[in-house]
């Protein structure tokens, strides 16, 4: 019957020769195939070692920001929840105390502040919504773990460290 | 010999409807809806003698009546200016009422905080939907703005006198609700402030109206106070048996608790029933309530964001037992991996 698209290709099995049926031959030619990548390029990096540039707009772990005198930006409005289509994100708030001002920004702050990272898919809407510049994308990668729980990080993993601006100066200067 | 009703005609944007003498404006423009209807901050259909402070309704009457048919020399205030016989009104169609307007919603926020991150009335707040509807994208304004400290007025009651726009809606619920007025507007013009007489706690049985009728976030429910953001909740129409009001509410909902108990609002953010202090800051188990229906949220409002048009699962998650034993194994399985 003929092939409906004309495209088959009848393939003759023929008993293997003399020297096919040694196999030498075939062996020393994927030998040489080998040999050859000895000598050229290695296309990949060691990863961890070394990293290869990344695009400026990259995307990776959120961090939560803090003001340049150190307190939280963040004032858990709720709109990277709201914006958030994975629905990753939850809050929160608590009302800032006497005293805590030096902590906090805002009167209100969050505080828990959790994204689940099994349900992020880095699209940066959250980064997008934030009114008080308080959320950015610009971690490393969110690295793999073994329990489901250790993905949901909460404000331990995300609140950025607190930089003591005067100590950086001195260090600079000496 | 029964007297024939007496209807005026009046067209507001080409849209004729005819209303009952004495209608104002505003409510001939409501009866026909839609985008034609001016926004109002001050004036409150339930509360008497309330309007005209505000400003953001203003419109042009190209035609006074049938019998003069003059047009008003200047916009007016379509909450306080009565309807005439074949009066015409132009709103959204005068390219004037709308700059007009554009400048009234500078004015009022001229004083007025940007702190709706902070504030609870965001996402329902009647300002921030002006603002957004007609305000200008930056302010021009380079003066310090007035400052307050917050004043807690009882303690169910929060005043942010930052946030205040000075509509007198509170003072109008204070004397028409409650037996005893105990705050009002204290100095003049542009100094003007919402005020206790030297913070008296506002302890009136209905004073907790003050809450549903501020269009802004100045008086808001200290029980509610930073629990959680208007568009996470969900509101559910519930009523109870109340000896003193008519028991009507809305309950703001997460998860199993409720958060919060308003009145019941309309298309135009203002309550059908004003309900007790009982109602609103003591019954908060859902117990306490019938529960009726999910309430009908308009469908651009950021309250509408992320709700399912059914509640699945539904707004009130019951524990079941015998779905819980069925799931026994795999319960234990994904305690594990926790």
């Amino acid at each position: 019957m003929q092939s409906l698209s004309n495209r088959k290709k009848v393939l003759e099995q023929k008993p293997m020769n003399f020297w096919e049926r040694i196999y030498l031959p075939a062996i020393a030619k994927g030998l040489s195939i080998t040999l050859k990548h000895f000598f050229k390029k290695i296309p990949t990096i060691k990863y961890p070692e070394q990293i290869r540039p990344y695009s400026k707009n990259f995307r990776g772990q959120h961090s939560l920001k803090r003001d340049e005198e150190g307190r939280e930006r963040c004032t858990a409005c709720g709109l990277c929840a709201l914006s958030c289509p994975a629905e990753a994100i939850t809050m929160t708030a608590a009302e800032r105390q006497k005293g805590e001002e030096d902590l906090y920004r805002e009167e209100k702050y969050a505080s828990v502040y959790e994204i689940n990272m099994l349900r992020c898919i880095f699209c940066g809407l959250c980064e997008e919504a934030c009114p008080k510049e308080a959320i950015y994308l610009d971690g490393p990668h969110v690295t793999a773990d073994y329990l489901r729980k250790d993905f949901i990080y909460g404000k331990d993993k995300l609140v950025e460290p607190k930089i003591d601006l005067v100590q950086l100066t001195q260090q600079k200067s000496l | 010999m029964a007297e024939e009703e007496v209807k005026f005609r009046v067209t507001i944007d080409g849209i004729p409807v005819d209303v009952a003498p004495g209608t104002s404006i505003l409510n001939a423009a409501r009866q026909i809806g839609g985008d034609i209807v001016p926004p109002a901050m001050c004036y409150y259909s339930k509360l008497e003698d309330s309007g005209g402070k505000c400003r953001t309704c203003l419109v042009k009457v190209s035609k006074g009546s049938e019998k003069d048919p003059r047009p008003m020399p200047k916009l007016v205030a379509s909450c306080r200016t009565t309807v005439m016989d074949g009066m015409e009104v132009q709103n959204i169609t005068s390219p004037e009422v709308v700059d007009a307007r554009k400048g009234v919603v500078e004015f009022l926020l001229i004083n007025h905080p940007l702190d709706c991150p902070v504030c609870d009335q965001a996402g329902e707040c009647k300002l921030q939907d002006l603002g957004y509807e007609h305000g200008a994208d930056q302010t021009r304004y380079e003066f310090g703005r007035r400052t307050f400290e917050r004043i807690d007025i009882g303690d169910k009651i929060q005043l942010h006198m930052n946030r205040c726009i000075l509509c007198y809606r509170c003072v109008y619920v204070a004397n028409q609700l409650t037996n005893k007025r105990e705050h009002g507007i204290m100095y003049r013009g542009d100094h003007s402030e919402i005020s206790t007489y030297i913070e008296e706690a506002l302890d009136n049985d209905f004073i907790g109206n003050v809450i549903d009728v501020c269009p802004v976030g100045a008086l808001t429910d200290k029980t509610f106070r930073f629990k959680n953001r208007v568009w996470f909740t969900k509101p559910v129409d519930a009523h109870r048996d109340c000896p003193s009001c008519s028991g009507k509410v809305t309950l703001w909902y997460k998860g199993a608790d409720v958060l919060r108990v308003t009145g019941r609002k309309d298309e135009f953010g203002e309550v059908e029933d004003f309900i007790c202090n009982t109602c609103r800051f003591e019954t908060k188990q859902t117990s306490d309530w019938i529960v009726e229906e999910p309430t009908q949220v308009d469908k651009e409002s950021v309250i509408n964001s992320n709700h399912y048009y059914n509640f699945n699962p539904p707004a009130v998650i019951k524990e079941n037992p015998a779905l819980q034993e069925a799931n026994a194994e795999q319960l234990a399985r994904t305690e594990k991996l926790k």
